[in-house]
């Protein structure tokens, strides 16, 4: 690069300080209070401060995650509830059944998942999870992994962890699932050679066109995504992100995108839980 | 008289292959990543080219770069500013960045517009599914040489 080229890429890295995330504090209810900055985990090189995708967003759609009532997701965390208490499959159980209720069973598991499974000697995310606990312990038919019960049963299960910091696992048995995925992380995919970390790493806080880079982070997924009007699964994001870069994608529940999962997730590590979020 | 011939038919040659475009596969790059020879054979139309730029369903590059000069809304913040872009940088290297800017910035995010293979997991445009390279290139001869030729207009 000449002088000048330096000196421009100086002027807009100064320059994008004026579209800084904001200094907004998210906070549930009135009551629930959610980290929305932390200090990067040691393992990020490429962060110093990690952001919740909320201190990205425009004051008025920032509002509609401050209070159930307006959060579009309300009306799945409804069927979800529903759903929790519905008998199904060949044992004649519902999640209820064992876990009863979902608000004291459910407290703090969002925050450690994708998480090392010893039995199944594998790591597995929430829905592979809740899939397991249908086949196996009611005998009942898995959902898709990304379908509509599926994610309102995972946000239903992730609220129960809002204001808690994310705290998966790295480091053991996960490790080489995690190797995994921050390879994939840094892999330039398809025709437009892009990694997740061109976007939400190198580039955060900039504009590609109208929209503002976040992190990427994924402690408020699901998410409510208003421009799909539904809530929308990590992996489907995941799907959708890579489809983007003119690659072929890769499917949700794939090994590829549990991994990926993983390591993302533990980019959010110290940022409270925050599903089911809202975002553009 | 048979040498002449050879000579004439050599020359027929030379000037019917200026005119031809360039295929995305033999794109000459020199060690800088600079493209000495238009793709086309042919001067680009700037006013061409400005479209290209602002379009999203073609170049969009005001998804990532700001050109004062451009009528187009919500330009990003990506890329640094093509203001003054004629004057910092020689056709050659412009072409070459168009054409793909690694060669020239090995750690840029810019797509190659006119890259057509060599890729992890190459897709068939945006429908998620498996692409066979060579893929179509991302803008084609013509409008590679169209860009070209609008930034070479961007003076200060």
């Amino acid at each position: 690069m000449n002088k000048t080229g330096l000196l421009m890429t100086a002027v807009a890295l100064v320059a994008s300080g004026v579209w800084a995330q904001d200094d907004n504090q998210l906070v549930i209810n009135g009551e629930i209070e959610i980290i929305t900055d932390a200090p990067a985990p040691e393992y990020i090189s490429g962060l110093d401060t990690i952001y919740s995708g909320w201190r990205f967003r425009q004051p008025a759609m920032q509002q509609l995650e401050m209070d159930d009532f307006e959060n579009p997701a309300s009306l799945a965390i409804d069927d979800a509830v529903e759903q929790w208490s519905m008998v199904e499959g060949s044992e004649g159980k519902s999640c209820a059944s064992c876990h009863e209720d979902v608000e004291d069973s459910m407290a703090g598991v969002r925050a450690v998942y994708p998480k090392w499974n010893e039995g199944a000697g594998e790591v597995r995310t929430l829905a592979n999870q809740i899939n397991t606990c249908r086949t196996e312990n009611m005998g009942a038919e898995a959902w898709k992994y990304d379908g509509t019960q599926m994610t309102g049963a995972e946000a239903l299960i992730g609220m129960q962890s809002r204001g808690m910091p994310v705290n998966v696992a790295v480091d053991g048995p996960a490790h080489e699932t995690w190797k995994k995925g921050e390879e994939m992380y840094y892999t330039r995919y398809g025709q437009l050679e892009l990694s997740c970390a061109s976007c939400h790493e190198e580039n955060y806080d900039n504009y590609i066109r109208a929209d503002h880079l976040s992190q990427g982070q994924i402690n408020g997924f699901p998410a409510f995504r208003l421009k799909q009007n539904r809530l929308i699964q990590t992996h489907n994001r995941f799907k959708g992100c890579i489809r983007d870069t003119r690659a072929e994608t890769f499917s949700p529940g794939s090994p590829e995108f549990v991994a990926l999962e993983l390591y993302v997730a533990s980019r959010g590590n110290g940022l409270s839980v925050e599903a089911p979020s809202v975002r553009p | 008289m048979r040498r002449t011939l050879i000579a004439i038919a050599g020359l027929g040659l030379a000037s019917m292959a200026q005119a031809q475009e360039v295929s995305p596969l033999n794109v000459a790059f020199d060690e800088y990543g600079e493209i000495a020879e238009s793709l086309t054979g042919t001067p680009g139309d700037p006013a061409a080219g400005q479209k290209v730029m602002a379009t999203k369903s073609m170049g969009n590059c005001v998804a990532c770069h700001q050109i004062t000069g451009l009528d187009a809304a919500f330009q990003g913040t990506v890329g640094p500013s093509l203001d003054g872009a004629g004057d910092r940088w020689e056709v050659a290297q412009l072409r070459g960045i168009v054409a793909d800017a690694k060669k020239t910035f090995p750690d840029t995010v810019m797509p190659g517009f006119y890259k057509v293979q060599g890729f992890i997991r190459p897709g068939n445009a945006f429908t998620g599914k498996a692409g066979t390279e060579p893929l179509p290139p991302l803008l084609n001869a013509t409008q590679i040489e169209d860009v070209v030729a609008y930034l070479v207009t961007l003076k200060e």
